[in-house]
């Protein structure tokens, strides 16, 4: 899996971000996560504890919120979690349907500490 | 010491995005037209490929970007086709990602190739996630692998344009529900144009070609 290359993706922005706002440290990032997007908190959190030694967002707490995949049907406009081994509308069982949430994978926010003046 | 929150709301992998920009950008720039194929390994994507050089070699010149964890198999069998072929080996990476195919693109002769495919690490997981800069994304799909793909991987089938079916002559053998298949495409993907074809028997490869060829065309002008 590639969670190496999206944890240092993370870590880049955390530190650019921590950088522009002068942070001395940086101690929380909000993670958002869908579903879809085929990333395992566990993986980023061990990699996170090793690349982000030695700057200023080590010992930094992640905070992953997970968003589900969500289904709108077009026919009857229900908005659901899709069942395991279908996606089809439980409301209508009609199949013109979309996904419209779960493949979210941004940072939201950094907590940062910053000099008082 | 004070602590203050600061809001980021940026995606995790833009970074990666805007390079992929900037790689359509060189393509448009060279006139060159491309596509990203994806499939599970052993699908197909390089007899596809080979069979799609083959059927369009007269009338464009196509160019192959293979990524691969090791080994020059594929690329040499484009090669071999005719195809100015580049190999990517990522080194075990599950996925290619636009950085790689910046550096293919620089290796490659530009302005003596009209379509590029190149031809993705096999995965129905990763290589959804991370954006080429390629024009069009298809994916191949593969009687063998069976029906239920589309409700076990959906991020794949979403964010293509073509769903490929290869393999179409082991029907008889293999239990596979096809109107199950399509009814999940169609539920994440609604519309996409599916070509179900065989590269053994060539069955459906002219009306995957002609469909091909047309997306470059209208890419001209």
């Amino acid at each position: 899996m590639h969670e190496l290359s999206v944890t240092q993706s993370i870590l880049e922005i955390a530190l650019r971000y921590g950088n522009q706002n002068s942070a001395e440290r940086i101690t929380h990032l909000y993670l958002v996560i869908g579903d879809l997007s085929s990333i395992i908190d566990d993986s980023i959190q061990f990699y996170w504890d090793i690349i982000s030694r030695g700057t200023i967002a080590e010992g930094a707490t992640l905070h992953f919120q997970r968003v589900p995949t969500r289904m709108v049907c077009f026919e009857c406009n229900h908005t659901y979690l899709p069942e395991r081994g279908t996606l089809a509308c439980p409301n209508c069982n009609s199949i013109r349907v979309q996904v419209s949430a779960g493949d979210e994978f941004r940072l939201d926010a950094l907590d940062i500490e910053t000099d008082d003046d | 010491m004070k602590t203050i929150q600061v809001s980021v709301v940026e995606e995790i992998l833009s970074a990666n995005d805007q390079l992929a920009v900037q790689n359509q950008r060189l393509l448009d720039d060279a006139g060159v037209f491309a596509i990203n194929i994806m499939s599970s390994p052993g699908a197909g994507k390089t007899s596809t490929i080979v069979a799609t050089q083959n059927l369009l070699k007269d009338r464009l010149r196509l160019g192959m970007v293979d990524g691969d964890i090791a080994t020059t198999i594929d690329a040499d069998r484009a090669a071999a086709a005719g195809m100015q072929a580049i190999q990517i080996n990522t080194g075990g990476n599950c996925h290619l990602d636009a950085v790689m195919l910046s550096t293919a693109l620089r290796e490659m002769k530009l302005d003596e190739v009209d379509l590029i495919i190149v031809e993705n690490v096999g995965n129905l997981i990763c290589p959804s996630s991370f954006k080429l800069g390629t024009h069009r994304s298809v994916l191949i799909a593969s009687i063998p692998e069976g029906d239920d793909k589309p409700y076990k991987y959906p991020p794949m089938y979403r964010g293509v344009d073509a769903v490929i079916i290869n393999k179409v002559d082991l029907l008889p053998y293999v239990k596979f529900n096809m109107d199950y298949f399509i009814a999940g495409i169609e539920m994440l993907n609604p519309g996409v144009k599916t070509f179900p074809i065989s590269c053994v028997t060539g069955e459906g490869l002219t009306d995957w070609t002609d469909w091909l060829y047309e997306q470059v065309a209208q890419n001209r002008r």
